[in-house]
């Protein structure tokens, strides 16, 4: 049995809640293709190594790093980025209102210079629905792979709580 | 990266298939395999994606024994039920291993072929040091520089890394059994014999191999005895979590009878009532990052039953099973570092710590 290799791939998935049809060459991330092709911006290339997390978003409702993740690997998949986020709730477009989680981190100020914050956002959004958000120490374990050098380890810790609170108690 | 062309494979046969080829690189989740083209550790005309082989997906018990998946990934087997109650080591191995969103991609299949975080050989090319994996017959500069987080068991001269899965220390101390498809169809290699030492590479003939696993074949799952013990996998890290082991250790520990049950790791149980109270009725346990293979302290494993659940009776017991080690110049620390983590392993999963 023989495949066919190819050097362009056609690849269908759902983009912030819309689909996307697009022709890639096999080795174009999730990241380059979103910030250099797609203009969204929003996923940061801290390390490109999946060592910062800075990247992350969620691929059918699961977080993982953009920057180890081909665009070919996500065919038939739903794609969400910071940018979607506040639209995800309501019927809202993009830009809308802000996220309970948005919300959060501003409530608790947990950014300085906000490089990282797309990404800890994303992740946040995840550690909640997987049920990871509760208690401190949890939290801090399962938000490990977001990376902060502003250190906003303590506020971000709270936002992630506060915002899972507010979720449990909708 | 340099670009190459990809297929998405429809079975397990038409994958294995195309390995054939010189430069094909199988990608399942990828966290490894997009950071070797980064930096040239792997280089590949074609990639063939086994992602959507459902099935390679998958984990259920099947008799006495538990089956996993190779496409499982490390965050669906840690918090699997089944895995939790039956391989309890595994499953913590896998919540202790890389990030919450690495571990969404990286699959169990993928994470005992992960490569050596020795920075000397991690690094982007052209290496500006030598390195015999990168560049076989250049040297070692780890040898000769710093090489405090290296082997302390079955090191060569030509090279001192360590393999640094978590997984794949539980996996040997569990004596699970990875299945493997190549050419001329299934097999299976157990997984405490599935990596090389670099003793054991040169004495094959073959020095930089580091496992047992042929290029043209795939791991399909594995299989594991279900374990009727307590167990724990105690990892040693520089940061409390997202951080590779300076040393670890995996054990299953099943106590005398009427001494109290084994207890499932982590879960706590009551402490022992006395010293020397409870009684290892048998145990298994190996050791991780102290060798390019996880480490099963046979030795030990053969004068455990009797001994008394504690870290006093534990320590020389562990202390003689690990007589043989080498260490580095530079990496002495992790003989008792090493020591004193199956000792709490051992102790954790017998319900004393």
């Amino acid at each position: 049995m023989t495949l066919d290799f190819a050097r362009r791939v056609e690849v269908t998935l759902r983009l912030n809640a819309r689909s996307r049809t697009t022709v890639v060459s096999p080795r174009t991330t999730l990241l380059d293709w979103l910030r250099d092709d797609i203009g969204l911006t929003g996923a940061k290339k801290g390390c490109n190594e999946g060592a910062c997390g800075t990247c992350t978003v969620l691929v059918d409702g699961r977080r993982m790093n953009g920057c180890l993740t081909l665009v070919v690997q996500c065919e038939g998949r739903s794609v969400t980025t910071v940018e979607g986020l506040a639209g995800m709730k309501g019927a809202g477009e993009v830009g809308g209102e802000l996220h309970p989680v948005q919300r959060a981190f501003a409530d608790h100020d947990a950014f300085q210079c906000g490089y990282c914050t797309p990404g800890q956002l994303m992740s946040a959004v995840a550690c909640i629905a997987e049920g990871h958000a509760t208690d401190d120490a949890s939290v801090r374990e399962w938000m490990s792979g977001n990376i902060c050098r502003c250190s906003a380890y303590p506020q971000i810790t709270a936002a992630v709580l506060a915002a899972a609170r507010e979720e449990a108690g909708r | 990266m340099r670009d190459f062309a990809y297929a998405r494979a429809g079975t397990a046969e038409a994958a294995v298939g195309t390995l054939a080829a010189p430069r094909t690189a199988v990608i399942a989740g990828g966290t490894e395999l997009l950071n070797w083209f980064r930096l040239g550790i792997a280089a590949a005309d074609r990639v063939v994606d086994i992602g959507g082989l459902d099935e390679l997906r998958g984990i259920a018990r099947d008799g006495d024994e538990l089956r996993i998946g190779a496409l499982a990934t490390l965050n669906e087997v840690g918090e699997h039920p089944l895995v939790t109650r039956l391989a309890g080591a595994l499953a913590s191995a896998c919540l202790q291993a890389a990030s919450a969103q690495v571990r969404n991609r990286a699959t169990i299949g993928g994470n005992v072929l992960q490569r050596t975080r020795c920075p000397y050989f991690r690094a982007e090319e052209p290496l500006p040091w030598p390195c015999n994996k990168r560049d076989p017959g250049s040297g070692c500069a780890s040898l000769a520089g710093r090489h405090e987080r290296q082997a302390i068991f079955g090191w060569t001269q030509d090279c001192v890394a360590v393999q640094p899965s978590d997984p794949a220390v539980a996996l040997a101390a569990l004596d699970a059994r990875a299945d493997v498809l190549g050419p001329a169809g299934p097999r299976t290699i157990p997984m405490r014999e599935f990596h090389l030492t670099q003793r054991e590479a040169a004495a094959a003939g073959e020095p930089m191999r580091e496992t047992r696993l042929g290029a043209d074949e795939l791991i399909t799952g594995y299989r594991l005895p279900v374990s009727t013990g307590g167990q724990a996998y105690v990892k040693v890290r520089e940061r409390a979590s997202y951080e590779y082991a300076i040393v670890s250790a995996a054990a299953d520990v099943r106590l005398a009878a009427g001494a109290g049950g084994p207890r499932a790791a982590g879960a706590g149980g009551p402490r022992a009532a006395g010293a020397g109270e409870q009684r290892i009725a048998a145990a298994r346990v190996a050791l991780g990052s102290v060798a390019q293979r996880p480490w099963r302290l046979t030795a030990a494993e053969a004068e455990l039953p009797g001994t008394p659940l504690t870290r006093e009776a534990l320590l020389p017991v562990i202390e003689r099973a690990m007589a043989d080690a080498v260490p580095l110049p530079q990496n002495g620390f992790k003989v008792t570092m090493a020591r004193n983590a199956a000792v709490r392993a051992l102790l954790a999963a017998g319900g004393a710590a």
